[in-house]
């Protein structure tokens, strides 16, 4: 909320529509960045529709991003913990 | 600076129109790498009707891709939010 503060003024309603539009923006953002890379993995030629391997390809390759994501996300604080706790 | 209602609806449209021109933009650029990639394998001196024809093509799946993608980050966003 305090992003927009110096746009905005006190004006709550403003402030609300741009953190709404923003998170809206930041989903836009994301699908793209998912069709890019997954386009990349899963599309051979160019046909007249997608075949049903390709959109299961899709749907698969959205899903284990994010878990991949996770994944890191849960080790990287593991491997953190380690260096602050053992090694120093 | 007082805000009158008016300027404040015309504001809030105005950031929502860039927003969508700002992802068409996005959305084209993309296609146009992707398409480009896919259907333009030896540039000669035109594309000709099977190069344009890939690229028609091409245009329609990444529009399927990208609204498949779409769902399937929503369901699992919600699928997300309902665990927590």
């Amino acid at each position: 909320m305090s992003d927009f503060e110096n746009l905005t003024g006190n004006d709550k309603e403003l402030q609300e529509f741009l953190m709404i539009e923003k998170q809206k923006a930041q989903v836009n953002a994301q699908i793209h960045e998912f069709n890019e890379i997954c386009w990349e993995k899963c599309i051979g030629k160019p046909s007249t529709k997608l075949d049903h391997a390709t959109e299961t390809c899709l749907s698969n390759c959205v899903d284990r991003f994010i878990d991949t994501s996770l994944l890191i996300t849960q080790r990287f604080a593991q491997m953190l913990q380690k260096q602050s706790s053992g090694g120093m | 600076m007082a805000h009158t209602t008016v300027d404040k609806g015309e504001i809030m449209d105005q950031v929502k129109q860039q927003i969508a021109v700002a992802n068409a933009q996005e959305l084209l650029t993309q296609m146009t790498t992707k398409c480009f990639k896919k259907c333009v394998n030896k540039p000669g001196t035109s594309l000709d009707a099977s190069e344009q024809k890939c690229v028609s093509l091409c245009m329609d799946r990444f529009m399927d891709s990208w609204n498949l993608i779409s769902r399937t980050y929503g369901q699992r966003l919600q699928r997300e939010q309902s665990n927590m």
